[in-house]
């Protein structure tokens, strides 16, 4: 298991930190139809509340490929961190 | 598909607010009694896996990208329960941190990606293995339910918006479908080829969702 964990998890963190900042800027799928039937302003809005790095690019950084690798980066490990801690703590309050 | 603030309305976003937190509470208590040991790092392996997937738009039609959203994936892992988990902490993560999908259409979002999308696709992936037991019918079972998972959450994004008022069903719907139609084939075949890479790595994992809640029963 522990072998597997840390391929996968390095798999995962190639895809967020190499890869991501080449990914398709185009508008996805919601955002497509979004625009294409006219409704896409009222979700421009500002945010109910404030995110920290808001569209996936760490502020304060001016090379945008760099800023989206690292979002990318702290975000996967955020996701395997959060998740193993909080299934971690579900199975151990069952004992 | 993640839905911004602004648009859907309160009585919508409020109830599958609440709609969704039940949801969770029910999957967490299903997960809490029936999580095995080897399933924890699976699962964060997965979340993981996922939210890296998630930042990987490619292009599908002209000027129109779409991403792995791995529901499929996840609940034919870990079952339905503990995958509707992993999808709701990195939902969670995305609105949170990322601004990815709102803070108040977080319900909505988990409901659509996070619940119904796992458990369709888990639904048609068991029923199709009960027909064709090869393990072609795996994949071809991982595909189909990866599609219609697709399929289905872009159908309740779509409800979701005409009930409040964003826009007629009739306008909605066909044009959430047809792009996501072709999102979906795209997460069928992602989705086969990871249990591929899997089973030629760690085949043991194929089978754990027996020992995880909701499934093999």
């Amino acid at each position: 298991m522990k072998v597997f964990t840390w391929v996968a998890l390095a798999a995962a963190l190639f895809l967020g930190v190499v890869i991501s900042p080449f990914a398709s800027s185009w508008l996805d799928g919601l955002e497509r139809v979004a625009e294409d039937k006219g409704f896409v302003e009222i979700g421009e809005g500002e945010p109910a509340v404030e995110s920290p790095v808001p569209g996936y690019a760490f502020p304060g950084i001016g090379h945008e490929k760099f800023a989206t690798a690292l979002a990318a980066g702290a975000g996967t490990i955020l996701a395997f961190v959060a998740t193993l801690g909080l299934a971690g703590l579900l199975r151990k309050g069952n004992r | 598909m993640h839905i911004p603030d602004g648009f859907l309305d309160a009585k919508t976003f409020v109830t599958l607010d609440v709609v969704a937190a039940g949801f969770v509470a029910a999957a967490a208590a299903r997960v809490r009694r029936r999580l095995s040991e080897r399933a924890v790092p699976l699962m964060a392996v997965l979340a993981a896996f996922i939210f890296a997937a998630q930042m990987l738009n490619f292009p599908v039609a002209g000027g129109t990208s779409g991403h792995f959203a791995g529901g499929a994936l996840a609940a034919i892992l870990l079952g339905p329960w503990a995958g509707a988990l992993v999808l709701t902490l990195v939902l969670v993560i995305q609105a949170v941190a990322f601004g990815d999908g709102g803070i108040l259409a977080l319900g909505a979002n988990v409901f659509n990606l996070a619940l119904v999308a796992p458990f369709i696709a888990y639904g048609l992936y068991r029923f199709i293995r009960r027909l064709w037991r090869a393990e072609a019918g795996r994949f071809f079972g991982a595909s189909v339910g990866a599609w219609a998972a697709t399929v289905a959450a872009a159908a309740a994004c779509a409800a979701e918006l005409a009930t409040s008022g964003t826009i007629p069903f009739a306008v909605v719907l066909p044009a959430m479908v047809a792009v996501h139609g072709l999102i979906g084939v795209a997460e069928g075949l992602i989705t086969a080829l990871a249990l591929a890479a899997i089973r030629a790595g760690r085949p043991d994992l194929l089978e754990l969702s027996r020992l995880t809640p909701g499934a093999g029963t």
